[in-house]
């Protein structure tokens, strides 16, 4: 492997470092009531707010509509999210300095698997949240269910929620798209040294 | 054909005193849909400055957005609020008391805002309580009184709080002198007994604690106004004084007869070396400070047992009489602090003195005798200038900041612009009616935004719909950025609209709370969740540990209460959102309902004299199911055994 490559395979890698501070996932609430805006925010070790007590206040909110309350610490991905990307951001130090390209190539399946699990995951997260309410409720709309759009914009009754990937996630996506260049540079340079 | 000639000429006629009665009959000036377009903040649109205005006889403090003189909150300062159960919950009690006892009411007169050098900082508005002799500092935060503290040796606390450059000291002085200390004489023996005093209150730049720093015992004038130097004149404080004559009884006429009367000019700097020196007596006195601490959500008294006095005699250069025509009312400094100009209520001038002419003239002891121990300048050797003709009763004068001054003319109703300098008038605008303060935003402090002045009116006859008897007191809002004042809007004001101050919005929007953090709320009878809530009996006392949330309250039935026994409601709002206060209140409730922001805990004291089931519920329209934020209390018979019981 040439050097260049090592260099991108290790940014891929360091560049996973920082989504432990920021935000993979952002959904935004807007409603009449609340023109500061009131959103969430799914970080890959915790659920806060966008604000202080945004979470509080969805909570409070979401018992009307028979919803469960959103509690951090009864999420259990949340707990060893944490612990995957370490292990992504560990291999692909290590990968960079090996030449191996098999390697890199399944590094970069199993990041694109874990991505989609995620995924699969979250959008569950949300349907059971949306669904699973609470049959005593006050508010109680017929055929209504409360799930939060996967990716876009959904209106809920007076709320229009927006969910959108956050820095996380396109951190994620840009480690992904280095470690591809890696090995796409350096089979670029094999081809060039055979000539 | 004649006929319709004689309809014609009368319907010409008719026409054209319509027209005459427009151009001359209306009081009012200038084109008002131009001035409509210059107050109008559309909807959504923040105002440009925040006017606090006092209310005078409410004892309170209205906050209003100018240029559209909209209302936004009324801040209770010495008066009992049931509304909000300020003065009424154990949390608030102790901010009314005083020597005298608990004294829910006072007569609120001059707010001023603080300032770091010479300007406007936003961070706190003072304002005094006229009647029982207090001063209130407002957190500019929270819009809340934040502490009250008691002036003694003193009756009728209104040269008062203006502050100091730096906000150093907010000054008083007492309008009605008395025996100091007040004991039981004689009141014909008002020339050997009764003195005045002028305080000084300092401020604590970090957190605003205010303490009495030292008082000046003056002689038995009247003292009636004030404003502290600044720029130049840093250092300095002046009072007007009344009633030199020292007479006790109808002072209308007996203390209207000398031609002048007396600005005393302090050095206040001379009297913090005096005090440094020990020069000060202390002396026995009786005075509280009340204090609203926010971590605990509960104001606080403290009773203080002694005052340092200087006395001028031991204490020469501290303060000197500045003669001034006649019985003066306002004292205000220009934006330079070289000129001092004086409302003189009965002169027929205005009178302004010069600050470096005073210094000249100590210097040179320019002096014509002495009143115990204070030397009396000569009048030429200090004044700078007369305004003539300044409209009939001058009373108080703002700066534009532009080189102008703007007095009030209550007997006239006018407001006169005048030039520093010149001393010429140069424009007068009618006020509707009797105009006592008038406002520039800033325009006490060394930068004044010169595009407004209020003119706040003691009388409006006929300016309004009629309201009864009582109608409402106003204030007018005057573009003064032309040559030419121009009249903008009329708008009625709560109580009376004495005095008011302005200062930039941005200055105070962005440190405006939102809520009170619950984990920061160290009330004793707080509870942070639902889980704590409780209900616990001490003999016959019983304290409610409950909170509120939309839409309900924890707990929500509660059984076991006997008449005869004293019930706490201690009620925690668990809300962190921004404008979602809960209101409290139960059937037959002898003294106010409470208003609970987010975070806060509010307690009050229910005495449940007849047996029965008695609701309680949310006052204030919290959320959709706000009509469900109820519940019930049984109150049984004294001495029955039902015990305490409640659902979680």
């Amino acid at each position: 492997m040439s050097s260049r490559s090592k260099y991108l395979m290790l940014a891929a890698s360091l560049i996973l470092v920082i989504v432990f501070v920021f935000p993979i996932w952002n959904i935004d609430l807007e409603a009449p009531q609340y023109p500061e805006g009131i959103g969430l925010r799914i970080w890959i070790n915790q659920v806060t707010g966008e604000k202080e007590f945004d979470l509080r206040n969805l909570n409070g909110l979401n018992h009307y509509i028979g919803m469960k309350e959103i509690v951090p610490d009864a999420i259990p991905e949340l707990k060893f999210m944490p612990f995957i990307l370490a292990f992504f951001i560990g291999t692909g130090i290590i990968f960079s300095f090996t030449k191996n390209r098999k390697f890199i190539f399944v590094w970069i399946v199993l990041l694109l698997i874990v991505m989609s699990v995620g995924l699969y995951d979250f959008y569950m997260w949300g349907y059971n949240f949306g669904h699973d309410l609470n049959p005593h409720a006050p508010i109680k709309v017929p055929g209504m269910s409360y799930q939060p759009p996967l990716l876009g914009t959904k209106k809920l009754l007076n709320i229009t929620a927006t969910s959108l990937p956050g820095i996380g996630s396109i951190l994620i996506f840009i480690s992904v798209t280095l470690a591809a260049l890696s090995l796409f540079v350096d089979k670029k340079k094999r081809v060039g040294a055979n000539v | 054909m004649k006929n319709k000639k004689i309809y014609f000429s009368l319907f010409a006629l008719i026409l054209f005193s319509v027209a005459v009665f427009n151009c001359t009959g209306s009081g009012d000036s200038g084109n008002f849909s131009d001035a409509a377009s210059k107050v109008y903040v559309a909807p959504g649109s923040y105002d440009e400055f925040y006017a606090f205005m006092s209310g005078g006889f409410s004892g309170q403090v209205a906050v209003y957005g100018l240029p559209s003189g909209r209302l936004f909150k009324e801040i209770s300062v010495f008066s009992q609020d049931p509304e909000t159960g300020y003065g009424y919950s154990e949390e608030s009690k102790a901010m009314l008391m005083t020597s005298y006892g608990f004294v829910p009411w006072d007569d609120a007169h001059h707010p001023s805002l603080s300032m770091t050098t010479g300007e406007q900082d936003g961070r706190w508005l003072f304002i005094n309580g006229n009647n029982t002799p207090r001063i209130a500092r407002i957190d500019l935060k929270s819009f809340e009184t934040a502490e009250i503290i008691e002036t003694p040796n003193s009756a009728g606390n209104h040269a008062s709080p203006f502050v100091t450059e730096n906000t150093e000291y907010v000054v008083a002085s007492t309008r009605f002198s008395i025996p100091i200390l007040n004991k039981d004489v004689p009141i014909s023996s008002y020339k050997e007994n009764f003195n005045g005093t002028i305080s000084f209150i300092s401020v604590d730049k970090n957190n605003g604690k205010m303490n009495l720093a030292f008082q000046i015992l003056v002689p038995g004038f009247n003292y009636d106004l004030a404003r502290p130097g600044k720029g130049v004149s840093h250092g300095w404080a002046f009072f007007t004084s009344y009633n030199s004559e020292r007479a006790n009884t109808m002072l209308e006429i007996n203390a209207s007869q000398n031609d002048k009367d007396f600005i005393a000019a302090v050095n206040w700097k001379k009297a913090e070396e005096y005090v440094k020196q020990g020069k000060g007596k202390l002396m026995d006195a009786d005075y509280y400070r009340n204090y609203f601490d926010e971590e605990k959500q509960m104001a606080v008294s403290e009773v203080n047992k002694k005052v340092l006095v200087l006395n001028p005699k031991d204490c020469p250069g501290m303060i000197y009489y500045l003669p001034t025509p006649k019985s003066p009312h306002g004292v205000d400094v220009d934006p330079t602090g070289e000129y001092i100009a004086a409302g003189g209520k009965l002169a027929t001038v205005i009178p302004v003195h010069s600050y470096s002419k005073m210094i000249k003239a100590i210097e040179e002891k320019q002096f014509d005798g002495e009143i115990d121990g204070i030397p009396i300048l000569k009048y030429a050797a200090v004044n700078a200038g007369e305004v003539q003709d300044p409209g009939l009763g001058p009373l108080h004068t703002e700066f534009d900041g532009e080189g102008y001054g703007y007095t009030s003319a209550f007997i006239s109703s006018e407001i006169v612009k005048w030039k520093i300098g010149t001393w010429e008038v140069v424009d007068r605008i009618p006020t509707y009616y009797s105009i006592g303060h008038l406002m520039i935003p800033g325009g006490d402090t060394k930068k004044p935004w010169g595009k407004y002045v209020i003119a706040l009116n003691k009388i409006t006859k006929d300016r309004y719909l009629p309201t009864g008897p009582e109608i409402t007191q106003s204030a007018q809002l005057i573009d003064i950025t032309g040559d030419k004042m121009k009249l903008l809007l009329d708008f009625p004001t709560t109580g009376e609209p004495h005095y008011a101050q302005a200062i930039s919005a941005d200055l105070l929007t962005k440190n405006s709370k939102k809520i009170y953090e619950l984990e920061k709320n160290k009330n004793p009878n707080a509870v942070k969740s639902e889980k704590e809530t409780r209900v616990v009996r001490n003999g016959n006392e019983v304290r409610i540990y409950m909170t509120s949330s939309r839409s309900h309250f924890k707990p929500d039935n509660i059984e076991g209460i006997k008449v005869g026994d004293k019930v706490y409601f201690h009620v925690t709002n668990l809300e962190q959102d921004w404008d979602i206060p809960h209101g409290f209140t139960v059937k037959g409730l002898n003294n106010s309902e409470l208003l609970i922001m987010p975070g806060q805990t509010k307690s009050i004291v229910w005495e449940p004299k007849q047996v029965g089931v008695y609701p309680f519920y949310c006052t204030d329209f919290c959320s959709a199911l706000h009509q469900e934020m109820q519940g019930y209390i049984r109150v049984s018979p004294a001495g029955s055994n039902v015990q305490i019981s409640y659902n979680k």
